[in-house]
């Protein structure tokens, strides 16, 4: 359409121009400040003027070391064992508190441990509450991908079926994607509850009260495994419906062909569905994986990051730091290393989804 | 035969219908759970949890805890400062980021190609890891308003609806659609001597009503739900919205039926008008799709 007439270098920046400029203003702008400010000690309001501090922020946040020790031993050699046989180890204090063979584990604490034969290892990190936000969003990212992604699309292929009133369920499955996460976040902690719990009624009902009441968002090994149940209930519908308007470019006489082969249904599925499907699960996947990384709403509302850190999250630590503690450079410090998980994660994504020739 | 095979077909339809029925139990359960406890008072509410009561309308049955959530909190202010925020932007979104396609399908310009790149390339940019900077930002900005100049945006309606009149995704959507509209359309009204304006007004706009619908579900949304933005620019009671409103069910003495009376009163409107443009709504998800 390259004439006179559709050439107007005006009218373009006219009308582009607003979203361009807001857009610079509130994604670019922020996006640069986050990776500039992750540089510098930028507090909300601060009276000291801000100063460049280096690559100090990325130390502090991801700084890990290993420390393997050896049993105390007396002066026979023996190794020293507690009344209830425990071995017992040198403080590692010792080792991380202005100790000069040690340098670089200066500052750090325990984040776990284990034993290898006699010694044990330590894993000590600079910061344990963001180590622990970081591997519990990765863990919440590697589970709820994989299993909200596949049960969008068993329900996608349940509702494609031809039956009467099928739409009338799929509005139902789609239903709690259009409420808002905190209210579904307080519903459920309703239904986790120890005492009065939905939950714990259901599953002892069902047992007949064999089965022991559990605070599901008040025990550590449980807490995050109720909130990524709960999220994938709320946000399976919307990738439902992602997984079904792809199995609708599936051309009808592709399975017309697979009937009169005579296909198995396993089969049709296999060599017809899936391959037609595949743009559609890059899309998916890589969707599912930004919002899991965004993990925020729910664990504000439902365990503040509790217990014992075991519901940490990335952006839940960004927040935290970033506007309760008013502290923005390491907020922003933060959002940068989250960034980079998305960008690394939806690159890999592509390419191991990409077409292989 | 014939009548053992509609046996069966009887039989499969039966099985069918019993999977996706109870399926639906467990999409559908809280929000009954929601509803009918936000009619029973606190101890009824407690003690139906045991049995199918929790989601049966029986008992002690009134509208008291909504008479209650009002008078413990400004919850018709919450709900106007949501209807504000939310339709401001659903309606400034619609029209920045309409001109904004507009200009990108059918105007050429300069710089055009670099520009859209630059939009699109904000779509892997997750809001979250924006929102600590855009903080900072947003407490210094100037604002012209009746006070004359002020600075710093934090607690404001502008600061709630700003940022978000202008997005990858809804611009996406946009050129997406336009790019399917027939181009000799627009020359031929250019050639008739229609002005960009006219053509913009008058022949595109017309065209676009799927688009616009699909773009004003989206955003709506995810502007009625928003939650962690609001959380930190917003700590006045005066521009405060819905969900952020909660916060106030939670000091002091937790009564569990004015909460979900509250949950009901924010949730209710949105699940009808759901229910009501149900195939809108999931016709605009399943657009987002098509960028794969």
């Amino acid at each position: 359409m390259a004439s006179k007439f559709t050439r107007s270098n005006s009218t373009g920046w006219l009308m582009a121009g607003p979203a361009a400029v807001l857009m610079g203003l509130f994604i670019v702008l922020p996006f640069l400040f986050a990776i500039g400010l992750s540089f510098t000690n930028q507090r909300l309001i601060s009276p000291n003027p801000t100063q460049f501090v280096g690559l100090s922020n990325y130390s502090q946040l991801l700084g890990v070391g290993l420390l393997t020790l050896e049993p105390e031993r007396n002066e026979a050699g023996d190794v020293v064992r507690a009344e209830d046989g425990a071995v017992s180890y040198p403080a590692l204090r010792g080792y991380t508190r202005n100790n000069p063979d040690y340098p670089q584990l200066d500052g750090m604490r325990e984040w776990f441990s284990f034993s290898l034969g006699e010694s044990r290892t330590y894993v000590l990190a600079r910061d344990v509450v963001f180590a622990k936000a970081v591997v519990n969003t990765i863990i919440f990212v590697l589970v709820v991908a994989p299993v909200q992604g596949g049960l969008a699309l068993v329900l996608a292929l349940l509702i494609n079926q031809k039956l009467r009133g099928i739409n009338v369920f799929r509005a139902i499955y789609f239903m709690p994607v259009v409420v808002s996460i905190v209210v579904v976040s307080l519903l459920w902690r309703f239904i986790y509850d120890g005492q009065s719990g939905l939950l714990n009624n259901l599953l002892s009902a069902l047992t007949f009260g064999a089965f022991p009441r559990i605070d599901w968002l008040g025990n550590p090994s449980t807490a995050l495994g109720a909130i990524i149940a709960m999220s994938i209930w709320q946000a399976v519908g919307f990738h439902m419906v992602i997984w079904l308007s792809g199995l609708q470019t599936i051309s009808p006489s592709l399975y017309e062909a697979a009937a009169i082969e005579g296909a198995s249904k396993w089969q049709t599925f296999r060599y017809v569905t899936w391959p037609g499907l595949r743009n559609t699960a890059v899309l998916v996947l890589i969707v599912i994986t930004m919002q899991a990384f965004a993990l925020f709403a729910q664990i504000d509302v439902m365990t503040s990051g509790g217990p014992l850190d075991s519901t940490q999250t990335i952006v839940f630590q960004a927040v935290e730091r970033g506007y309760g503690k008013q502290d923005i450079s390491g907020g922003s410090t933060i959002s940068v290393i989250l960034f980079v998980f998305v960008l690394a994660i939806s690159l890999l994504q592509r390419w191991l989804t990409r077409e292989k020739k | 035969m014939a009548q053992l095979s509609a046996d069966n077909h009887g039989l499969r339809l039966v099985v069918r219908y019993t999977v996706l029925g109870l399926i639906a139990l467990i999409f559908v359960f809280p929000l009954v759970f929601m509803l009918m406890s936000s009619l029973k008072p606190d101890a009824q509410l407690l003690s139906d949890t045991r049995s199918l009561r929790a989601f049966l309308p029986v008992g002690d049955i009134s509208l008291d805890n909504y008479f209650d959530a009002f008078r413990r909190a400004p919850v018709g202010l919450f709900i106007f400062n949501s209807v504000i925020v939310t339709g401001v932007t659903v309606v400034l979104t619609l029209f920045i980021c309409s001109a904004a396609a507009f200009a990108f399908v059918f105007v050429d310009w300069r710089g055009r190609d670099l520009v859209l790149t630059l939009i699109l390339a904000t779509l892997i940019v997750p809001f979250e890891t924006i929102a600590i900077p855009l903080l900072l930002i947003a407490s210094k900005l100037p604002w012209l308003g009746f006070d004359g100049l002020t600075y710093g945006w934090l607690n404001s309606y502008q600061v709630q609806i700003i940022p978000f009149v202008a997005d990858g995704l809804t611009i996406f959507l946009f050129v997406q659609y336009f790019k399917d509209l027939p181009g000799e359309l627009i020359e031929a009204a250019r050639v008739e001597g229609a002005s960009w304006w006219q053509v913009y007004r008058r022949v595109v706009i017309p065209l676009a009503g799927p688009v616009l619908a699909t773009a004003a579900i989206l955003k709506f949304l995810v502007m009625y739900n928003q939650y962690l933005w609001p959380l930190m620019v917003v700590q006045e009671e005066r521009y405060r919205p819905v969900m952020v409103g909660l916060q106030y069910f939670f000091q002091l003495n937790r009564a569990w039926g004015e909460i979900m009376a509250y949950l009901s009163l924010i949730t209710v409107p949105v699940l009808a008008f759901y229910l009501f443009l149900q195939r809108a709504f999931i016709a605009s998800i399943a657009s987002t799709g098509v960028k794969g």
